[in-house]
């Protein structure tokens, strides 16, 4: 699909300045899908995140990082050093009209300079500063430094990730920036809320520490109620049974690997008659699992011995299925189950295809349209979508500072001229 | 705000919301009470009870909770859309179609409060081909290509504990909210919002769907290995099953690294970052034998102190005594009638003029009844006496 007009935007009459490095980049996209007018305050030089990749066409450019586009369409962006006292100025003139102000620098480093939360609130009380860290504003690792693997550590992430007999892992490709940035939206737009009906701006101080503990939520529980460790599993999942049966999750199929899980409960109980009856038509169902009554199965209560036995026969049926035909027959039949999806089968799904989903941006200096994922959600009034690619380094400095702040197109080359912009 | 729904991915976002003072419904019926109540450990003591629900507990703070059995029709259905009238937001995950069927579509519950906003929390979405297909969270994370990116290289994916997913879905669907409130001030307008989880999950995914895009590649799980890192894993420490992860970026972090171990002489072998990356193997392990020396969460003060990312791997008993997330506070602990003392969860986000909360328990089932129908729907004494005798109210 091709872009909208981004003044039907739930958010277009907004402004967002968005400082923030990889770790916040989220934030202000999903402000811009929603059609916020978010600008990107870029160092002179452009972002270190530039230099993320993969690349367009492997071409290490830092006008071609992929992790740059995916993350940073729907922005406009700008070049500004904030280290040189015009270029404070210029941020600080940029924040007394802005609604929201999204940063990540380490807590104090702006208010060196005089242009934090603090200072520049009083020239416009009504600011939203979402300050996004790895750890939060204050505290005993306030001045820590994090990367994605050290915040999925601290979270306890890791340590429910991975064999049993091998170090915890993280997920390969970076989750923490994503969870951080989306849930400081969430309050970024909290505070707003309350802004636009009482007139007064706040700080939101964002931890990824914090954010991350929902990601898996719920293993903590277990040792608050009962004082029983979730650990690292492999492949098997735990936790359902009182009895600390593991139950299997990836079963090797013919192209790769599926993820089926013994449940209970009513869906359990629809989803182990169905995959037993599809099983039979195959004429492999064993006589114990065709005679079982799901009704009374209770996965709270079952034993590994009971679990493994049930396992057997269908770990050698899934050998002979491939992820598709796996995918078609749980739709059929209405079962819980999915393939483990690569990227590529992800673009081969007919429902994104049928929702029309993808949607393609133009990158006129590259000469090509190029396939992004769409909109997080669908709104029957005002839009949510994609509209612009993600800027080139300094690509609305003349845009910004001569067409909006009033500066003349030969200040504009001196700024440039002093690396301020 | 009101809650047709159930497990995580619904009521996490109204968790949110009740947070910072929303009034929240939760509605359950005692015929089908929330999952996590009815078959979701862990409980109380490993005591099952529809009270004694850790993740109810979780997810449900600061709500009010009700029964309305939407089995009875006509009359659920009647009540069912008298609350919709009342509320400003619904939240609903039932699977695409049932509210629909059951008379409680957006279109139905729309006409009588035309500025209703209302969520479909769903894990596909609302239409296409496979809409339909119910399913968990857990589940969908593969099918979004999560766990296709977790464990090593040629070996099984690995699994992302609990419904990952879901937690995704939950920042965007409470994004939507707040910006579909926004929206009706403005415009006084209400919204029907279509949030798949699927889709919201292919959001963190971006960089990796267009480098198949446009170069054909395919991302791998590839253990704790980052291309543009090295050092860069878990480390082991002293005591049983204890890690310290540790990253390295450049050069400068690498030197840092280097004077905290005391200079070992293996080091010069490892000197620039190509080094370091087609050595890895071997630093991994050299790494781990400095490590091995250190508790974790000594070596990772030192290493910060020296200016070297490192952070413990907290494991599940360690996240409330975490001397950071206890200084915010992230928990706070309140009294559950049947659970006794549990740790309720803040919001990652802390709002300094207006923080939020949890100020209160989750609450029981059908604890709110009398409360909710009386005093804020309006039912007289005696249309809430017979509909609970009609099983209505159940």
């Amino acid at each position: 699909m091709a872009v909208g007009d981004k003044n039907q935007g739930l958010l277009s009459p907004f402004r967002v300045l968005d400082l923030t490095d990889e770790l916040g980049f989220l934030c202000g996209k999903i402000l811009g899908d929603l059609g916020a007018d978010v600008i990107k305050i870029e160092r002179p030089g452009g972002d270190p995140a530039r230099r993320f990749g993969p690349f367009y066409k492997d071409q290490r450019d830092p006008e071609k990082s992929l992790y740059w586009f995916g993350f940073n369409n729907n922005k406009r962006g700008v070049t500004l050093d904030l280290e040189k006292k015009e270029g404070q100025d210029l941020f600080a003139k940029l924040a007394a009209k802005a609604d929201f102000v999204i940063e990540s620098f380490t807590p104090g480093w702006l208010d060196k300079f005089n242009i934090g939360y603090g200072a520049l609130s009083k020239n416009n009380p009504k600011l939203v500063w979402t300050s996004i860290t790895p750890f939060g504003q204050t505290g005993p690792y306030a001045k820590f430094s994090a990367s994605d693997i050290e915040i999925m550590a601290l979270a306890g992430c890791m340590s429910l990730t991975g064999d049993p007999d091998r170090p915890p892992l993280r997920v390969t490709f970076p989750q923490s920036y994503s969870w951080t940035g989306s849930y400081a939206a969430v309050g970024a737009l909290t505070a707003h809320y309350h802004q636009q009906l009482t007139g007064e701006g706040q700080q939101v101080d964002v931890s990824a520490q914090a954010t991350l503990l929902w990601a898996f939520s719920h293993a903590h529980v277990f040792w608050d109620l009962n004082r029983h460790m979730e650990k690292r599993a492999g492949s098997f999942m735990t936790g359902r049974s009182i009895t600390g049966a593991k139950m299997r999750v990836f079963w090797p199929c013919k192209d790769g690997y599926l993820n089926f899980i013994i449940y209970g409960g009513e869906a359990g109980r629809r989803t182990n008659q169905a995959l037993v009856e599809w099983m039979d038509s195959k004429g492999v169902a064993p006589d114990f699992l065709k005679q079982k009554d799901w009704k009374t199965f209770d996965i709270a209560k079952v034993t590994q011995e009971e679990i493994d036995r049930m396992e057997a026969p269908i770990a050698e049926f899934f050998k002979g299925v491939t992820k598709a035909e796996f995918f078609k027959e749980v739709v059929k039949r209405e079962m819980l189950g999915y393939p483990v999806a690569s990227v590529k089968e992800i673009f081969e799904d007919p429902q994104h295809a049928a929702r029309e989903f993808w949607r393609e941006l133009e990158h006129p200096e590259l000469g090509v349209k190029i396939t992004y994922p769409g909109p997080f959600a669908r709104f029957t009034n005002g839009a949510c979508d994609l509209w612009r690619r993600a800027p080139l380094i300094g690509e609305h400095n003349e845009e910004v500072y001569c067409g909006e702040l009033g500066l003349s197109k030969s200040e504009l080359g001196r700024l440039r001229r002093e690396k301020i912009i | 705000m009101i809650e047709f729904a159930a497990f995580a991915a619904g009521p996490v976002v109204g968790k949110h919301l009740a947070d910072h003072g929303a009034t929240v419904v939760h509605i359950e019926s005692k015929v089908r009470p929330d999952g996590f109540r009815a078959h979701y450990p862990p409980y109380k003591d490993n005591v099952h009870g529809l009270n004694r629900s850790g993740l109810y507990a979780l997810c449900n703070n600061d709500k009010l909770d009700i029964t309305l059995n939407l089995k009875k029709a006509p009359a659920g259905t009647e009540l069912a859309k008298k609350i919709a009238a009342w509320a400003d937001v619904v939240i609903e995950n039932f699977s695409p179609g049932t509210m629909g069927r059951l008379g409680l579509g957006y279109e139905e519950l729309s006409k009588a409060n035309p500025g209703l906003i209302m969520l479909s929390s769903s894990n596909l979405g609302q239409s296409g081909p496979h809409a339909h297909h119910a399913g968990f969270g857990s589940q969908l994370s593969s099918l979004a290509g999560f766990t296709h990116l977790t464990g090593y290289p040629g070996g099984s994916p690995q699994i992302l504990y609990g419904p990952y997913i879901d937690y995704i879905a939950v920042a965007y669907g409470a994004v939507a909210i707040l910006a579909a409130l926004d929206y009706r001030r403005r415009t006084g307008k209400g919204n029907y919002i279509d949030a798949a989880q699927y889709e919201t999950g292919l959001q963190y995914l971006a960089p990796i769907l267009l480098d198949y895009k446009i170069n054909g590649r395919v991302a791998e799980r590839n253990a704790n290995r980052n291309p543009h890192a090295a050092p860069h894993g878990a480390y082991p420490c002293k005591g049983d099953d204890r890690w310290c992860a540790i990253s390295v970026s450049n050069d400068y972090e690498w030197q840092a690294l280097v004077k905290a171990m005391k200079n070992p002489s293996w080091a010069k072998k490892f000197a620039t970052f190509e080094a370091r990356k087609v050595n890895e193997d071997e630093l991994d392990l050299l790494v781990g034998e400095w490590t091995r020396g250190f508790e974790p969460r000594e070596l990772m003060e030192t290493l910060q102190k020296a200016g070297v990312k490192a952070g413990v791997v907290n494991r599940m008993c360690d996240v409330y005594e975490d001397p950071q997330l206890k200084q915010r506070p992230q928990w706070v602990e309140l009294e559950h009638p049947e659970i006794g003392k549990m740790h309720y969860q803040r919001p990652p986000f802390l709002l300094t003029k207006t923080p939020p909360g949890p100020a209160k328990r989750d609450p029981l089932l059908a604890e709110h009844n009398e409360y909710f129908y009386c005093e804020l729907l309006g039912l007289s004494e005696e249309e809430y006496k017979k509909l609970v005798d009609e099983q209505v109210i159940y």
